[in-house]
Formats: C-alpha cells, sequence, structure tokens
C-alpha cells in the first residue's frame, strides 16, 4: 500500500492530504466491469460508410500515376477520395501553436516518404467492399533511394526526406538544426578527468500498440455541422487540426471523445478524423475511418528510436566533473511530436545531477520511417535510460556502490543547474535512501547521513582536484525586462556572487550561444515556455 | 448474401441476418446491437473479443457467425443481474483491475470461462485463463488478484 | 465480392467442394482462414465446412491414435488417454484459442506456428486424404513437404501410440505462458534395454514446414540417454535446418540455441 513518509522535509511540509495517499474509484470503473463505457465505435448508424487507405509500399517513392478508375466503379463504392481534395493537404500537428511547418499530407501526391503513407482514400457501404475496392486501384510508383539511420541522414549528401526540411532536421525558430546547451567547458574538464567514460545507447522505435486502434466516426449534423466521435487523447488539438485541414470553422465541429481504449500518446496526432470528416462531408453519410491492427503498428506513430551518445568526465573519487550528451531523435519522415521531443530531452541534460561542465546537441532528425510521436515520457525516458546506463557503468569504474556515486553527484538545493537555474526541492538523495532501506541496501554511514539541504551551492568537499565550478553566467543585461508570466512562479533570482573558495581555472569557455531566441514570436501561450524555451518576452 | 443466425445470447433469443463468412464480433456489434463486446485486432491475436460459446471462451472476431447457430453465447454485457453485478465485476472494481477499461470485457468473459470450470483455481491457473487475453495498461497484476478474490468469494455483489 | 459458405454434412462432400468450387478454402476452426476473410482475402471465394462426426473423433485404441483434422486442442486437453501430448497442445495459444485451433489447421499453420504438426512428425504420423477419387494415406513428411500445392481436404491424422514416458516436448517462447515459437522441439525416445531404438526428432520454426532431424537421430541410435550417449546427437543438432529471421528470432539464434535445448530436453532436464 502506498506510505507517505511525512518524516522527511518535515519542517516544509503541509501536506494534510484528502485525496493524494487514498484509493479513489475511477468514475468510469463500473462502465468498464459492465462494457458500458462508450468508445467512438460504440455507436450505431444505419447507413454507416468505411473509409479505407490506400498505403504506400515503398520507404520512398516518387508517385507517377494513379489510376483509380475501375475502383470508382467497385461495387459498394461511395466516393475515392486523392490529395486534391483535401482542402489543406499540408499540416503538422504543432502548428497550432506556431510551433513547426507544415510538412505532412493527409493523402501523398507527388511523393511518399515512408511505407504505409496514405495515397488513397476509397469510402464505401462495407469494409469489405472498400478492402476490394483498395485492390483495384494502380499506383505507379518510381522507388528512391530511402535513409533509415539518423546519422546517415544527417551526412552531407544525404538522401533528403522532407520537403520543408531539406537537411534532415527540424528547425527551431526557422535558424538552428538542433538544440544545444552549454555550460562550462566540457573539453577541457575532460582532459581534467581521471576517467572519461564514452558510450553510446540505442533504442528501437516502441509501438503504443493500444488493444483499442487510432478511429474515429464523422456524422453529418444539422446544419453544416458534424459530430465527430473520437478515439482521441487530445480533443481541441484535434478538433482544431480537423478544422484547419478541412478549411471549416472550428464551430462547425462537435468532438465527442473522453473514452480512449488505451493512449500512451499515441493517440494525439489525430491520424484518422480529418478524412473521416470530409469523407462526411463528401458523401452525406456518416463515415468510420479504424485503423487496422496491421495499420496501428505500420502507420501509427511510434516513439522514434533515439540514439545517444553520453561522454562522461569522472575524478577517482566519484565525482562526475564533465558530461557531453549527444542525441538523435528518429522522426521518421515527417515531424508529428518529435521536434518538442527534443527541446524536452534538452532540458532533461544531464539528470538529476550536479556537474559543473555539460554539453549537449539534440537533433530532431528525418528518416524514411513511419513518424514518430508522444509515447509515455519521450524526450525523456530514453535519455534517462541512457543516462542511468552510463551511472551504473561510472559507478564500476571508480569501484563504488551505484547508489552512493548516484547520491554523491545528487543535485542539492543551491546547486546551479546546467541551464543556470538554481535547483531547489531537491530530494534524488532522500529518495535514494528510502530506496536502500526498503530494499536493504547498505549505504555507508556518510551517505546514509546526506541531506539534499546541505553541501549544495558551495564547492563540495572531498579530496582530489578541484570540481571545476562553471563560471558565473554572465550578469542579465539591465535592459532585460523581468519576466512577465501570468501562470508561473518566477524563480528567477537575481545574479549572486558564486561562493567558491578558489577561482576556477580559466577553462577555453567559447562564448555559448544565447539559450533560446524568441523570434518575434506572436503565439498567446505562455506555458508552452518549455516549447519556446524562455518565459522571457 | 444474407444468412440467417439464431442464437441465445445472455440468456435471451436473437436473430440476425449477417453477411456470408461475417465473423461473431461483427454480427454481435453491428446486427444484434451488443456494444459490450470490444475488437481489438480482427485476427485473433489480442483476446479482446473474447466471448464464451456453450461455456467455452473464444475469439469471436475470428468465430464464423453462423456456426453459432443454435448455441448459447455469453458476453460481458450480460454479468450483472439487474443491480447486483458478477462477483467477478466487483473484484474487478475493486482491485483497480481495469484503466482503459478496453480489454475489460474480453477479460472477464475468459476468467467467468475459468471459475465455471473451476471454481478454486489456483494463481498459475488464473494466468493460463487470461493469458490470451492483453493488456497494455495494468500490467495484469491486479487482473489476476481480481480473479482470485472472485473465486475465493471476497468480493460482496454489490451495484 | 461476398464470400459463399457451404456446409457439408458428409467430409466426402465438402472435399468434392474444394476441388470443384472457384477459390474455396477449408474453415476448419479458423484461427488462420476467418482472419484472411477479415481481411477480404481475393483468393477466398468459397468457404467449405463439414459437420461430419468422423472430422471431430478421437479414436484411442491400444496400439494406434486417430484424431479427426477436426479436433481442436482443448479437446485434446480432456482426453485423459492423450496426456502425453496434452504439452503440445497446451502450448498452443491462450485458452480460446485452443477452443478453435485443430489437428488439422495446424499441419498448414505457417513457420514459427504449427508446433503440434511437429509433435506429429515426430510420432511418424500418416495423414489420410479425402480427395475426388476417394481417400488414401500418405506420410505427414511427405504431405508437409508439398503442402503449398495440395488440393485434398486433411480428414485425419494417426499415429502409432508412443512407448510410456518416450514421447517429450518443449517449446522455447519469450513470452509465457504463450507465445509464439522461437522454436519447438518434439522428441520420440524410445529405449529397448537403456539404448535408443528408433529415435525420432522434429523441428517447430527451424524451416519452411516442420523438418525431421534425421542426422540427430541417426547420432542416438544404439546410445544412452546420458550426457556421453547424446554428445554426437547435439553435435549436428541443426543439420538439415533452415531457420529464417522473422519478428520472433533471427536464424542465427535459432542455431545458436537448439542444441542448448536439444540437450536439455534429451537429458530431461528440459520445461515441458
Amino acid at each position: 500500500m502506498l506510505e507517505l513518509r511525512k518524516d522527511i522535509f518535515a519542517d516544509e511540509r503541509d501536506d494534510n492530504l484528502k485525496e493524494v495517499g487514498k484509493p479513489t474509484q475511477r468514475q468510469d470503473m463500473l462502465g468498464h466491469v459492465t462494457g458500458t463505457s462508450a468508445y467512438y465505435d460504440d455507436h450505431r448508424f444505419a447507413n454507416l460508410l468505411h473509409l479505407k487507405i490506400l498505403r504506400s509500399p515503398h520507404a520512398h517513392a516518387r508517385i507517377r500515376s494513379i489510376d483509380d478508375a475501375a475502383a470508382a466503379r467497385a461495387p459498394g463504392v461511395k466516393r475515392i477520395i486523392r490529395g486534391a481534395d483535401v482542402p489543406v493537404n499540408l499540416n503538422t500537428l504543432l502548428s497550432l501553436i506556431q510551433f513547426g511547418k507544415d510538412d505532412e499530407p493527409s493523402l501523398a501526391t507527388d511523393v511518399v516518404r515512408y511505407k504505409g503513407e496514405p495515397v488513397v482514400a476509397v469510402v464505401a457501404t462495407s469494409e469489405r467492399a472498400a478492402l476490394e475496392a483498395l485492390a483495384l486501384i494502380r499506383v505507379s510508383y518510381e522507388p528512391l533511394p530511402a535513409v533509415f539511420d539518423v546519422e546517415e541522414a544527417l551526412k552531407p549528401g544525404a538522401v533528403s526526406v522532407n520537403a520543408a526540411y531539406p537537411k534532415n532536421t527540424f528547425e527551431y525558430y526557422n535558424k538552428y538544426d538542433h538544440q544545444k546547451l552549454r555550460f562550462g567547458d566540457a573539453d577541457a574538464a575532460f582532459a581534467q578527468a581521471d576517467i572519461v567514460l564514452d558510450e553510446r545507447y540505442q533504442m528501437s522505435p516502441i509501438e503504443h500498440a493500444p488493444t483499442e486502434t487510432n478511429g474515429s466516426i464523422a456524422v453529418p449534423d444539422t446544419n453544416g455541422r458534424f459530430i465527430v466521435y473520437t478515439s482521441t487523447q487530445a480533443l481541441f488539438f484535434s478538433l482544431d487540426t480537423a478544422a484547419k485541414i478541412n478549411a471549416m470553422p472550428s464551430n462547425q465541429l462537435h468532438f465527442i471523445g473522453g473514452t480512449v481504449g488505451g493512449g500512451f500518446g499515441g493517440k494525439v496526432d489525430t491520424l484518422t478524423e480529418p478524412l473521416a470528416i470530409l469523407a462526411a462531408r463528401l458523401t452525406g453519410a456518416p463515415v468510420r475511418h479504424r485503423l487496422s491492427r496491421h495499420e496501428e503498428m505500420q502507420f501509427g506513430s511510434p516513439r522514434g528510436g533515439e540514439r545517444i551518445y553520453i561522454k562522461d568526465g569522472i575524478m577517482r573519487d566519484g565525482r562526475i566533473i564533465a558530461r557531453k550528451v549527444r542525441a538523435y531523435f528518429d522522426s521518421g519522415a515527417y515531424t508529428r511530436l518529435s521536434s518538442y521531443a527534443a527541446v524536452k530531452c534538452a532540458a532533461h541534460i544531464p539528470g538529476p545531477y550536479t556537474i559543473p561542465n555539460v554539453s549537449a546537441d539534440v537533433y530532431c532528425v528525418y528518416t524514411n520511417r513511419t513518424p514518430a510521436t508522444a509515447m509515455r515520457g519521450f524526450g525523456v525516458t530514453a535519455l534517462d535510460f541512457g543516462l542511468e546506463c552510463q551511472m551504473d557503468k561510472g559507478a564500476v569504474a571508480v569501484g563504488m556502490d551505484p547508489l552512493e556515486y548516484r547520491m554523491l553527484n545528487a543535485y542539492r538545493d543551491g546547486d546551479m543547474k546546467a541551464h543556470r537555474r538554481e535547483a531547489k526541492n531537491c530530494a534524488l538523495i532522500e529518495c535514494a535512501q528510502v530506496a536502500a532501506e526498503k530494499a536493504s541496501w547498505p549505504l555507508r554511514d556518510e551517505f546514509r547521513r546526506m541531506s539534499s539541504r546541505t553541501g549544495g551551492g558551495v564547492q563540495r568537499a572531498g579530496g582530489g582536484a578541484d570540481r571545476t565550478r562553471a563560471p558565473a553566467p554572465a550578469p542579465a543585461p539591465a535592459t532585460r525586462p523581468a519576466p512577465v508570466t501570468p501562470q508561473r512562479v518566477s524563480y528567477e533570482r537575481p545574479a549572486a556572487a558564486p561562493a567558491q573558495s578558489a577561482p576556477p581555472p580559466p577553462p577555453r569557455t567559447p562564448s555559448p550561444p544565447p539559450a533560446v531566441q524568441p523570434a518575434g514570436s506572436t503565439h498567446g501561450a505562455p506555458r508552452f515556455s518549455s516549447v519556446f524555451g524562455t518565459r522571457r518576452r | 448474401m444474407k444468412t440467417p443466425v439464431q442464437f441465445r445470447l445472455n440468456g435471451e433469443e436473437v436473430a440476425a441476418f449477417a453477411e456470408s463468412g461475417a465473423n461473431l464480433l461483427d454480427v454481435l456489434r453491428e446486427s444484434v446491437g451488443d456494444l459490450s463486446v470490444k475488437g481489438g485486432c480482427w485476427q485473433g491475436t489480442c483476446g479482446t473479443c473474447t466471448v464464451l460459446v456453450d461455456g467455452a471462451p473464444r475469439l469471436s472476431c475470428i468465430t464464423l457467425a453462423e456456426s453459432c447457430a443454435g448455441k448459447s453465447i455469453e458476453t460481458a454485457g450480460g454479468l450483472r443481474r439487474g443491480a447486483e453485478l458478477h462477483p467477478l465485476q466487483s473484484a474487478f472494481m475493486e482491485r483497480f483491475a481495469a484503466q482503459c477499461g478496453y480489454c475489460t470485457p474480453g477479460m472477464l468473459m475468459a476468467a467467468k470461462a475459468l471459475l465455471d470450470r473451476n471454481p478454486n483455481p489456483s494463481r498459475e491457473e488464473v494466468v493460463d485463463a487470461i493469458c490470451g487475453n492483453i493488456c497494455r495498461c495494468t500490467g495484469y497484476e491486479p487482473i489476476i488478484a481480481a480473479v482470485l478474490d472472485a473465486a475465493r468469494g471476497d468480493s460482496r455483489r454489490r451495484a | 465480392m461476398s464470400v459463399t459458405v457451404k456446409t457439408f454434412a458428409k467430409l466426402a462432400d465438402a472435399a468434392g467442394a474444394l476441388s470443384s468450387e472457384r477459390n474455396a478454402r477449408f474453415l476448419a476452426g479458423g484461427t488462420l482462414v476467418m482472419r484472411a476473410l477479415n481481411e477480404a482475402d481475393p483468393a477466398i471465394e468459397t468457404v467449405v465446412r463439414s459437420t461430419d462426426p468422423s472430422f471431430v473423433n478421437i479414436a484411442v485404441s491400444s496400439g494406434r491414435i486417430e484424431l479427426g483434422a477436426g479436433v481442436t486442442m482443448a479437446a485434446i486437453l480432456a482426453e485423459r488417454d492423450l496426456a502425453f501430448l496434452h504439452p503440445v497442445a497446451r502450448a498452443v495459444g491462450g485458452p480460446a484459442v485452443r477452443e478453435a485451433a485443430t489437428v488439422g489447421g495446424n499441419l498448414f499453420a505457417p513457420s514459427p506456428y504449427g508446433d503440434f504438426a511437429a509433435a506429429l512428425l515426430a510420432l511418424d504420423a500418416t495423414v489420410t486424404l479425402a480427395g475426388s477419387l476417394g481417400q488414401r494415406e500418405a506420410p505427414l513428411e511427405e504431405f508437409l513437404g508439398r503442402r503449398e500445392r495440395n488440393t485434398s481436404l486433411v480428414a485425419s491424422v494417426a499415429f502409432k501410440r508412443p512407448a510410456a514416458d518416450a514421447f517429450r516436448f518443449v517449446k522455447v517462447t519469450r513470452v509465457h505462458p504463450k507465445g509464439v515459437s522461437v522454436l519447438s522441439i518434439s522428441a520420440q525416445l524410445p529405449l529397448a534395454s537403456g539404448r535408443l531404438a528408433g529415435a525420432r526428432i522434429a523441428y517447430g520454426a527451424m524451416a519452411r514446414t516442420p523438418v525431421r532431424a534425421k542426422a540427430a537421430e541417426r547420432a542416438l541410435e544404439g546410445r544412452g540417454l546420458d550426457a556421453a550417449g547424446i554428445a554426437a546427437a547435439v553435435a549436428v543438432a541443426a543439420d538439415g535446418t533452415s531457420p529464417v529471421d522473422d519478428a520472433i528470432a533471427s536464424a542465427w539464434w535459432r542455431r545458436e540455441i537448439l542444441p542448448v535445448h536439444l540437450r536439455r530436453l534429451l537429458l530431461g532436464a528440459g520445461h515441458a
């Protein structure tokens, strides 16, 4: 059962909690066990039509011609939909918050960029009729060279995957081809380190595989409106995306969702609603667009495979003095949410540890694979896998207990983080101590006495070479206004003189590029500051 | 071409005209209107569509509808008696054995197939009984606990 | 456009329809055919079924066992006289699949499926085919070799009951208790005065169809079931196999672990 350790940070707590720590029944549990929870497909319509998609068999190819005449005449077929029929046939999900260029068609017209990309839609009176009509469509393709590896995709002369991003990287603020983090001088610190640990971590794409596949039913309502039953996790994202692609005002759409048969991030991309709505408009009938299990695997977004290089400079006493990370997110052929994954990854480096010299370059890369998207902590989970494997290897390298190694290097209150924020409310040490207690994992006395509230912000005790502290960040220019963020408390502090007993050796500090450029953004969404990287206007 | 199919569903006689070659899942949902049965793969690989046919667990998505003529079919929609839940349903609620709920109807029927034949199963037997049902949310332990609770009569029937 | 379903009370009539109807396919349990229908497979226009009781009959005599091709894995599990086959039947899918999956259907299941067919191969089974010219028997091995070209209806399979405790089976899978095979090994190991006489070993998922491990069988002849006795057989365990890479495992991995599992099975340490 859940145990709340109120003895820890007791003097800071104000948590006589009414809900946390006590089981509360789900409001839909009775519906689930009686089979009455209504998923999108639990609605019946007498004249329901079925939409099925013809998909590219090639990872990369030019479409020379499409012959759908026989399919259009096939029994039960009401309508064939081509790319030219889609009112706005280029989109990216996060265009709704002005993040990224429209890059993905609902139906491909001239080029296909991944195996499974939609090319033609058939709308028919039964699933079988639609599937049989698909088999009658003849598409002539000219296969093109394809690239499947993130580092190959970044080499000069690589196959260009995505027309909106011809160099195979997402562009942040229309200018930067990756996310960059610089703190101190990692390269100089490696030269001083006793041990250098350089490792590569590779993830496979992971498919959410919800038991309910992606799907939606669009139903003509009165007065030109449409009701859309959908499996989406992101009701308003999906509504606005569908409105944009259909060039209709959003108030003509009534989206009904709420019961999702498993999402995990794989039901935010609005894969089925736009074409279902278009088909309903073109036929005047309710239309269901449901992904088969095979389509869910092939066409539905996975979490993209990540390749992460982590290089640590470690002193013999266990202190990590430098960490350099180079990470590549395989976005597949289109952006979907991978642009955001790279931002989250950069924000997470170097993990919950105080490391005085940190360097990171994080790329969102295009390849001819199924476009990747959100999944359960995407951007962070794979990075944590790499970081924690790296911590285990580092512990072995210095001959230290892996838990103690982490505690030694953990953030403490007052430490300066690589993102130039002061660490506050740290608790990794206490978590480690409780975990050790629960697992009967022996910790030395010194580690059992450690606290997140002491030892931070100052030169850490411990023998060996100086822990190279980062130089104080350049004083904020006087002209910079105080941050105005109505939704967030500012954690900014005025630049304080760093409490160091010895001046740091002069590292070669290349002047770091500004952390992020707020490029004249007109967005009205300050809560997405993590995406835009700044709360300064 | 349509074929008449008649069978007992949760104790009631039902009849439908099914497309020739149609599977039981589609007939139950689309023709008969029992939406408590869910479809996950239409390939016979996930177990979501599990129903009981003459007491035996069957994957309705790969069962020919017309082969069920004259048989007795049970689905999750027929488990409760009025306001009174089946012990499995109560146990699932008490053990938080559902999150998204999509695998739940199939899980309940797979568990019922076990308990109807073996009222006092071991944990291994419960695991085997649900090994054909995929759950992507719970990690299975709450479901196994719920089935064992129901077998032990640990959960009281309540609406 | 629509499929036609034809059900016959007599197996011979079903066999006739299978040959005479266009794009006809026989439906037993449905694990393969219903999936194809759900996907609107254009290669199936007529579905042929039979309600002939012989099709689901289990005939067990002291020496011979005959299983109708429509006998399900669940029916085998319910038959005490077939206890030696229970580990095989239990390894086919979960409970609902076992209620549908049939002996006959398993003969056509593509690799890496088909573990029951591999067990039948190790039991030296024969198949009885019902075609337009009546019934005829064929060795299972021969049938498997040309199953893609087969147009006859499999009516039943038959084999001699193995000696007590002579039949062993292991299914190697990543997902327990049920999962697709990395590989399976079925073995019939008759002993005469502590020496193997006429051992049969068959593999699932080590080739396009279930295959006999004939080199290993020859290397076991006259040997004892101990570490020294089986060494030669284990050394040639993979002879005659042609495993492939698939979503479950690579060919390399299958070849690597095969001798390990064969050794454990022969020494009696393997899990069923």
